[in-house]
């Protein structure tokens, strides 16, 4: 499970906080009779919440069976598909690659947390406009994806959109509508 | 209706997104009842082998182990259910769980329930398999020479079936003919990926005897039907539910071995057993599609007239077939004469054996096969005579006049106007400037190349004469006392939009506004006892079903508007929220206010019951055959081999379109799809049978960077077979997409000589085509 962060992408990685002391010792000690959890203190959605997991749980599986949070998905466990994109310190981050004790002290948002109450998200907004989705189980991953994108840049191409989502798979739409969706939050949110 | 279409025909944003977008919906590993066991399966990483001995003991005694299961414990479970065969096939049963061999990589052979999922994963790792491997049968042609390995020890060969259809003569044809090419052309195996994998919950009641399924399927009743039938139990004991689905493309229109095995488990444990599936073993399990390789045969007179076709094919069927393995095949030969006038045609097809997964409904299914070998041979025929590929099109296509038009393959085409489609496309993509565009590219050493493919293809599945049963669809209206309405499909949408689409059919009908009506689905509990959500039917038949029901529904509440205006029912017009007389707009009441006296009944209509709810069940006459014509320019580079789609033009004609919003998505998406199989897609296998490009790490599918813009045009050619007059549109991208992106990187590549090379068009293969032309 150490060789976890290969797999990686370099925007990942360069987020990631270095694991608290003792992280991998516990790790290591869960292996050999030592303490079988770890607690884990992780901000999600602007929540401070407490896990009691075991030291392999990744953070997908912590969101999603520990924090009932079920709109991150898991579709490849290959940090291919980009469907488990989270936000970790506003970093869209592949969570089925990531264990969750290396998010310990972060701030987690996931796209349940992402609207503004009952206030759509403009991404959200324009992925509804633009019939940006078909069976949506891609669609909580690439919207993330692009906040991060047009939050690095406030005016993407359609290359450069294309070229950002292109750790995204989506199966169902061509993803033409999604650059549409893309390009059209970004104009949203430079209004 | 009287007055104009409000909602038909509009572009509505769908009802399905805000919980989507939110993260808010219910696929099935989002459902967590209290008490949920979670299951593994140990499978085969050989194509074959016999298995010397299963030892679980480790796994049984592992923590948090609730139980094990072998071949042993669940060989009371039916096989898994097979349907659309042909005579001559032969039918291997396929077990739940392997018992003596596994016959490809993937097989389950020991399923572990524990209490959690990492839990089964570990448990499932301690099962000890002692395997002999085999050789494994991996080549479609191999398969049936003399001495192969075989994959069923108990069958002569390697040979599944055989299967003809014939019209007209082809010798005859062959014979008429001044010129005859042939090509002998591969469509690959290649993976539906869905991007939900599949997964199934179960849970059973013993209090209730009740057990509730939640599946990741596009056929519900078909799921419940079978799957109960495989466990032995009465299949109104079991509900199945499919709830949010991610995706199927064909792969989840099919019983899977999990969804039985779960089934049983739960009733033996009376707990909630969850399998979800991993995307490696989506890879090697689910279903997959196409695998092809034929021989074809073409006849033309030097005016490019067609007189013969031929297509001798071996068809990959891996080890056990699925629900409709070899029915698939069947649509091929059906879709061979496509757009033109081929009087003389055949399709010879041996279905063939091999330790692989079976291969299934694939977006298409049978049909892009087909459109693929015909526009391929269409442009080596083109350059053979030194003919435009479009002239030599238009030179076969049947007149807007001669339909309906009746095919040598058998099937009478509803309606078309193929020559108006490729006007339309020729002028969007300004062909002739098109053609200088690559002239003038040639001189600067570029290679561009212009692609077509003018498809028809076989929707709204179907007669069920045509389908061996089952081609009708259903659905119930009910408009609820305070007068919202309310339909109940037998259909089973995942992704395409029918809870919006089904909504706009009732809207108009009724008179009322697309947000009152609500559209349920996917629950056999719930819904009318349907058919599903496969071969472009969903809206086609399932909504045809809708606007019978909306009717039924119409026609009975205007008895009671009727009663209360002393008016004749066929006065009685549905407006704005309004149900009013005709002929005296004034006696007029709000559609809740009838809605309402339906329900209390004080006074009831001669001959009529209390309520307003309709069900319908709708036969279609015929299928419907939407068409088009796809134009494709794409750069290859010769130093690499590397395929650019710079422009994707397509003229597709649906018939009426319901909501061009889910119109316009549908065709994006079947055209990615369809060219991941042109430029990347492609299941490969070792030697032994192993799968060796099982994940998204190595098999290649279309990624936003891969692909253009698309430009899409329509004709509206509407058709008589259903009273929405809608074609069916799923599938189109997909079949007109395939052939146009690989004519068109050929015709970039005429220069050097190249007249076909096998999909996938990935650069290593293209530029192995060019150095070979270069040496």
């Amino acid at each position: 499970m150490f060789s976890l962060d290969y797999f990686m992408e370099e925007r990942n990685s360069s987020v990631m906080k270095p694991l608290p002391v003792g992280g991998y010792a516990s790790i290591f000690f869960s292996c050999v009779g030592g303490p079988k959890t770890l607690e884990i203190n992780i901000s999600i959605n602007g929540e401070s919440r407490t896990f009691d997991v075991e030291p392999r749980t990744l953070l997908v599986h912590l969101l999603r069976d520990d924090a009932g949070l079920t709109g991150t998905h898991v579709a490849c466990e290959t940090s291919i598909c980009g469907a488990c994109t989270v936000l970790i310190d506003g970093k869209a981050v592949k969570s089925c690659t990531v264990l969750a004790a290396q998010a310990q002290g972060c701030e987690v948002t996931t796209i349940e947390g992402l609207a503004d109450g009952d206030q759509l998200h403009p991404l959200q907004e324009q992925f509804w406009e633009k019939h940006g989705l078909q069976c949506g189980f891609c669609t909580p991953g690439m919207i993330l994806t692009a906040n991060q994108l047009i939050a690095s840049n406030s005016d993407p191409t359609d290359e450069e959109i294309r070229h950002g989502i292109e750790g995204n798979i989506c199966r169902c739409t061509g993803y033409q509508n999604i650059v549409d969706a893309i390009s059209a939050a970004a104009a949203q949110m430079r209004d | 209706m009287a007055q104009a279409p409000k909602f038909i025909g509009a572009p509505i944003k769908r009802r399905d997104d805000p919980r989507l977008i939110q993260g808010l919906a219910h696929y099935v590993d989002d459902f967590n009842p209290p008490g949920t066991l979670h299951m593994a399966c140990v499978r085969s990483p050989y194509g074959k082998a016999n298995i010397r001995s299963v030892d679980v003991s480790k796994a049984a005694a592992a923590e948090g182990v609730v139980a094990v299961y072998t071949h042993e414990e669940t060989k009371g479970i039916g096989p898994v259910p097979v349907g659309g065969l042909v005579p001559d096939a032969k039918v291997p049963a396929q077990p739940i769980l392997a018992d003596k061999q596994v016959l490809f990589a993937g097989e389950p052979v020991v399923a572990v329930i524990a209490e959690t999922r990492y839990g089964a994963r570990d448990a499932a790792d301690l099962v000890e398999i002692d395997y002999e491997p085999l050789d494994a049968v991996v080549d479609l042609e191999a398969a049936l020479e003399p001495g192969s390995p075989k994959v069923h020890d108990d069958y002569e060969s390697n040979q599944a079936f055989t299967w003809a259809i014939a019209g007209g003569d082809v010798e005859a044809g062959l014979k008429e003919a001044d010129v005859i090419v042939k090509e002998k052309m591969t469509n690959a195996r290649v993976a539906p990926l869905a991007l939900e994998p599949r997964g199934v919950l179960a849970h059973y009641l013993p209090g209730e005897d009740k057990m509730t399924l939640w599946t990741s399927t596009q056929v519900p009743h078909k799921v419940r039907t079978l799957v109960a039938g495989q466990i032995g139990m009465p299949e109104n004991r079991m509900r199945v539910i499919a709830p949010e689905v991610g995706g199927g493309f064909g792969s989840k229109l099919n019983i899977y071995r999990e969804e039985a095995l779960a089934a049983f488990v739960t009733r033996e444990l009376g707990l909630p057993i969850k399998w979800v599936e991993s995307r490696s073993e989506n890879f090697m399990t689910t279903i997959h599609g196409r695998g092809q390789v034929g021989e074809i045969e073409m006849g033309l007179k030097n005016d490019g007239t067609i007189t013969a076709f031929r297509y001798n094919v071996l068809a990959d069927c891996g080890a056990y077939y699925q629900l409709l393995t070899v029915a698939i095949f069947t649509l091929t030969g059906l879709m061979l004469p496509g757009p033109y006038k081929i009087a003389n045609m055949e399709m010879n097809a041996t279905g063939v054996f091999t330790n692989k997964v079976a291969t299934d409904a694939y977006r298409g299914a049978g049909r892009p096969e087909a459109t693929y070998i015909l526009e391929r041979m269409m442009d080596i025929a083109a350059v053979e005579l030194g003919m435009d590929p479009v002239e030599i099109r238009r030179k076969n296509f049947p007149d807007k006049s001669e339909f309906p038009f009746n095919t040598s393959a058998g099937l009478s085409y509803d309606s078309g106007d193929y020559h108006l489609a490729l006007d339309r496309a020729l002028e969007a993509a300004d062909y002739p400037a098109m053609r200088a565009q690559q002239e003038e590219a040639r001189k600067d050493g570029r290679y561009l190349g212009i692609g077509f493919s003018t498809y028809v293809e076989i929707c709204g599945m179907g007669p069920s004469a045509a389908l061996g049963g089952q081609g009708w669809e259903s659905a119930r209206v009910r408009v609820e006392p305070t007068g919202k309405a309310t339909v109940f499909s037998g259909a089973s949408p995942h992704g395409q939009g029918q809870q919006t689409s089904f909504a706009q059919i009732v809207a108009d009908g009724l008179g009322i506004d697309a947000n009152d009506v609500t559209v349920v689905h996917g629950d056999t509990d719930v819904v009318p006892y349907g058919v599903g959500t496969f071969g472009s039917r969903g809206t086609v038949v399932g909504g045809s079903a809708v606007v019978y029901a909306r009717d039924k529904v119409r026609a009975k509440m205007a008895k009671f508007a009727a009663m209360e205006f002393e008016a004749d029912a066929n006065d009685i017009e549905f407006e704005d929220g309004k149900v009013f007389v005709r002929s005296a707009p004034e006696k007029s009441a709000g559609f809740a206010d009838i809605a309402m006296m339906a329900y209390s009944a004080i006074a009831l209509p001669e001959d009529t019951d209390p309520g307003l709810e309709e069900t319908h069940f709708f036969e279609p006459s015929n299928f419907t055959f939407p068409f088009g014509t796809h134009i494709v320019l794409a750069e290859v580079d010769p130093e690499t081999g590397d395929v650019e789609i710079l422009r994707y033009v397509a003229v597709d004609d649906v018939g009426n379109m319901i909501n061009p919003l889910l119109v316009h998505g549908q065709i994006h998406g079947g055209i990615a799809q369809g060219t991941g199989q042109a430029l990347e897609e492609e299941m490969i296998y070792g030697e032994g049978g192993q799968p060796l490009n099982a994940s998204f790490m190595h098999y290649a599918l279309p990624k936003a960077n891969r692909l253009p813009r698309f430009e899409l045009l329509h004709t509206t050619t509407p058709t008589d077979v259903n009273p929405l007059g809608a074609k069916g549109v799923g599938e189109a991208g997909t079949i007109g997409s395939t052939p146009a992106v690989v004519n068109a990187v050929i015709d970039a590549l005429s220069p050097f000589g190249i007249t076909h090379i096998d999909m996938p068009l990935r650069p290593e293969r293209v530029w192995r085509a060019i150095a070979e032309k270069r040496a």
